[in-house]
């Protein structure tokens, strides 16, 4: 076990874990923001994605020890009042079915609009391919984040 | 407007003035949006039935009987209440209901059957409700209550108001009415309309909401070491490097499993991975090839006992000008919810809890009383949002995990599966294949024969299900292969694949015969209804709409440049369903670029939540046609997580238009429907685009067409 200092969604926090532990479950375990989820492990469908620094990251693969300095950003710290310009587009389009995966698409999108705010479609569906939705809302996925764009 | 006899039992009335939940005023954010007002949540409710209670403020809080797998039951089902007892939508708190069957009828998430077998509670539950407040109203006024009327709660008449919210006190004491009135569709105000998911804002701000979000103090973590091979036993295991690890507080074995017990999930997880198991591999352990080479045979082997067998097929066979005999072969699928299996158990000398995610809870409820040898009424169930279902959830194999290890460690315990273990401890969609069999004479189709064989399928067809009774010579046969390989329903049972095999079956009878695809299934539903043979298992006229109305909508005729169509229907879970597909090549290969779905599900409750099914059905059974298969060798599954199974992404994703048919029938089911038609429609597209026809799944693996 090593004590390690986190800043997450602004707040500094302490804990002590393995250095080994991925970032996700030093959220969820240790700090109870469940907003970000477990979905595969291996980076690869992107429910558990976070900000480091502002870009998107995937937190079951980033071992605590790999967080350093970076700023870290939840779906809980992503706006304070819940009012991201994504949030309120998945409201407006009502995209969630089960919702499960809808955070780490958040996340994921925001990191992309950081970067690019206007980003073409394709653009959308290039940045968006590593995140899955089992129950495919893509097409909704899409659209709000075509709406937030194009109101920013 | 239709009156009916109430038969919810006094149970679920339980006329209580139900007093403080607390007395804490938690703010509420109401209608989703951070910028609208926050109002106070009342401390006090009255509980006028088991589904609702109301505040003396006029809210009204509707408790969601039904499990929510993704399928929108948590706003669909309370929108049915919400309707009849005639209250705002604005003024509704939806909260999901624990297992309850003595309040409750169905408490399932399965078959598409939440709202089609919930209808008449639901309604029922509201109109008496309402009636109970207008005879409170009628009682203090000393009037009587056939002069007063109830709208958006608030009673009037005899030139007097006073809101739900005022008599609610008094409701919640008067007689249960013995008959109620429900409303005329045409009146409805809230059925019908776009109504956004009561959970839309803990979703997009992350607030606890899933199986694998709930926690209590003093509980530990469990991993599950699973055999890695169906038929593999557990000989014996070393857990020294496990207990090595930080957090792994335990390690208990049970049944050929092992648990690992820890203070984190991670820690649960490493003590997992550092086990060494000895696996005893002399037990029955299957392979595909097994199963492809048995299921082949059976395809040839005459059964004893026929689903249906109409008229004389061996004769009409024999007369034939031409046979066209195909074979359609479809893999094992895991369900690939995207929240892992998950189960909170927490069993004490007093009580069993249990928490998760289950579309089952009163099965999971009597089986885990039986494993434990307690009463049910000992053991409460409370269901979470779950990350998908699809009918994984369906089998409470998990939440009996969870509550055995909890009685053996005596501590409140969470079972997480990894995804390696959702993937490879699945209870899957089966393999199963089928053969079409159409003999020709004098360009007709004369006899039509079908033998399926499944995989543990009691039944792998739907014999009473379109041609039937649209032909003379009809015979169906079934063959099951019994097998160890844990299997059970996922997204449209047996038609999840069936319908792909009959409808790309269908487009090339009709092709060979020289005929409209759309005209060849339309004669056929003309004989149907004009001269059925035999028994006729689906609503023709329904059908025929549904067909009409996705022609019309693709505009089927007409030709476009560059465009290839395709077209199935299939009928499911109640619901009527055709499907347009449109094919484009992109660089030599085939690109589905839209699907026209045309639906007759009956009353569509809530058209925002229904979009979203029909979407997500279709784009799911195009996704699991074109991408999805699981293989096993010796009994081990070749998959274990998402780079070696490969779902639908967002750029491989068609646009989908949906068209409900007008409708003021009683609903009927839409989780499942849409998915059946989308795997015939794609191949049927795909065969117009390239002169290719699909015989397996998953597409992809055709390198003819995909290079």
């Amino acid at each position: 076990m090593a004590i390690f200092n986190l800043k997450v969604n602004g707040e500094n926090h302490q804990v002590d874990v393995d250095p080994d532990t991925p970032i996700l479950w030093v959220l969820r375990d240790n700090l109870d923001l469940v907003g970000t989820k477990f979905g595969c492990g291996i980076a690869q469908c992107g429910a558990c994605t976070i900000h480091l620094d502002g870009t998107a990251a995937r937190s079951c693969s980033v071992p605590i020890s790999q967080v350093g300095e970076a700023s870290v950003t939840t779906i809980e710290g992503l706006s304070e009042k819940g009012d991201h310009p994504l949030q309120e587009a998945w409201r407006e389009h009502d995209v969630p079915q089960c919702g499960y995966c809808q955070a780490g698409q958040i996340m994921n999108a925001a990191s992309l609009l950081s970067k690019n705010p206007s980003p073409s479609d394709q653009e959308i569906e290039s940045a968006m391919y590593g995140n899955l939705c089992r129950c495919t809302s893509y097409l909704k996925i899409k659209a709000a984040i075509r709406t937030a764009a194009d109101q920013a | 407007m239709s009156i009916v006899k109430t038969t919810v039992d006094r149970r679920s009335f339980l006329k209580v003035s139900a007093l403080s939940t607390g007395g804490i005023v938690l703010g509420f954010n109401w209608a989703c949006t951070p910028q609208e007002a926050v109002r106070a949540i009342p401390s006090e409710w009255f509980d006028v039935n088991a589904f609702l209670k109301i505040a003396a403020n006029g809210m009204v809080t509707i408790m969601s009987p039904n499990p929510e797998i993704g399928q929108n039951v948590k706003t669909s089902m309370p929108m049915i209440i919400a309707e009849e007892l005639d209250v705002k939508w604005e003024d509704v708190i939806v909260e999901q209901a624990p297992l309850d069957t003595d309040a409750f009828k169905r408490q399932v998430a399965g078959g598409s059957q939440s709202i089609r077998q919930g209808w008449s509670s639901l309604r029922m539950a509201g109109a008496t409700a309402k009636q109970m407040l207008i005879n409170a109203a009628a009682k203090q006024w000393g009037v009587d209550p056939s002069g007063l009327t109830a709208s958006e709660g608030v009673i009037s008449g005899n030139g007097k108001k006073i809101t739900y919210g005022e008599i609610a006190a008094e409701a919640a004491n008067v007689p249960v009415p013995e008959e109620v009135k429900l409303k005329d569709p045409k009146d409805f105000k809230i059925i019908g309309t776009e109504r956004r998911n009561v959970d839309l804002n803990k979703i997009v701000t992350g607030q606890p909401l899933f199986g694998l979000d709930h926690k209590v103090d003093g509980m530990l973590y469990s991993v599950v070491l699973r055999p890695p091979a169906f038929g593999a036993k557990l000989k014996s295991f070393d857990d020294s490097d496990t207990r090595q690890v930080n957090g792994v507080q335990d390690v208990v074995q049970f049944g050929d499993k092992i648990a690992v017990l820890a203070t984190s999930t991670w820690a649960a997880i490493k003590g997992q991975r550092a086990l060494k198991p000895e696996w005893d591999l002399s037990g029955q352990l299957e392979s595909t090839s097994y199963h492809d080479e048995t299921m082949r045979n059976l395809l040839d082997t005459p059964s004893e006992e026929p689903k249906r067998n109409d008229g004389n097929v061996k004769r009409a066979f024999a007369e034939a000008d031409k046979v066209i005999e195909r074979t359609y072969e479809a893999p094992f699928l895991p369900h690939n919810t995207m929240e892992p299996m998950n189960f909170f158990a927490n069993v004490t000398a007093e009580k069993v809890e249990l928490v998760g995610p289950i579309q089952t809870p009163e099965w999971t409820r009597s089986r885990v009383a039986k494993l434990l040898e307690r009463e049910e009424s000992e053991v409460s169930i409370d269901m979470t949002r779950m990350g998908g279902g699809f009918g994984r959830r369906l089998y409470g194999d998990f939440a009996l995990e969870a509550a055995e290890i909890s009685s053996m460690i005596n501590s409140p315990v969470k079972v997480v599966f990894t995804r390696e273990d959702d993937m490879t401890a699945g209870t899957y969609r089966p393999g199963s294949k089928y053969k079409f069999r159409a003999s020709i004479k004098d360009g007709q189709m004369t006899g039509y024969h079908l033998v399926g064989a499944g995989v543990n399928m009691r039944n792998a067809t739907r014999e009473n299900n379109f041609p039937a009774a649209s032909l003379d010579n009809y015979l169906i046969e079934s063959h099951n292969l019994q097998s160890n390989i844990t299997t059970g329903a996922w997204r449209a049972p047996i038609t999840n694949f069936l319908a792909f095999a009959e409808q790309s079956f269908i487009d090339e009878v009709a092709i060979e015969l020289g005929q409209d695809q759309v005209q060849f299934r339309l004669d056929l539903f003309e004989r149907a209804l004009s001269n059925p043979v035999g028994e006729v298992g689906y609503d023709v006229e329904k059908f025929m709409g549904v067909v009409k109305l996705a022609a019309e909508k693709s505009n089927w005729t007409e030709k476009k440049d560059g465009v290839y169509k395709g077209f199935s229907a299939y009928y499911s879970h109640n619901t009527y369903v055709a499907e347009v597909a449109e094919v484009v090549m992109s660089g030599g290969t085939p690109k589905v670029q839209k699907m026209i779905t045309a639906i007759d599900c009956g009353i569509v409750v809530n058209p925002m939540g229904a979009i979203n099914q029909v979407q997500g059905g279709v784009i799911d059974g195009i996704g699991h046609a074109m991408y999805g298969e699981l293989t096993f060798e010796a009994g081990v599954p070749q998959s274990k997580n998402f780079d070696q199974y490969r779902l639908i992404r967002t750029s491989e994703v068609p646009d989908v238009e949906v068209h409900f048919v007008e409708s003021n029938n009683d609903p009927t089911g839409l989780g499942e429907p849409s998915l059946p038609p989308a795997g015939g429609a794609i191949a049927n597209a795909i065969h117009a685009a390239t002169g290719q026809r699909f015989y397996q799944q998953p597409f992809i693996k055709e390198k003819v067409v995909f290079g």
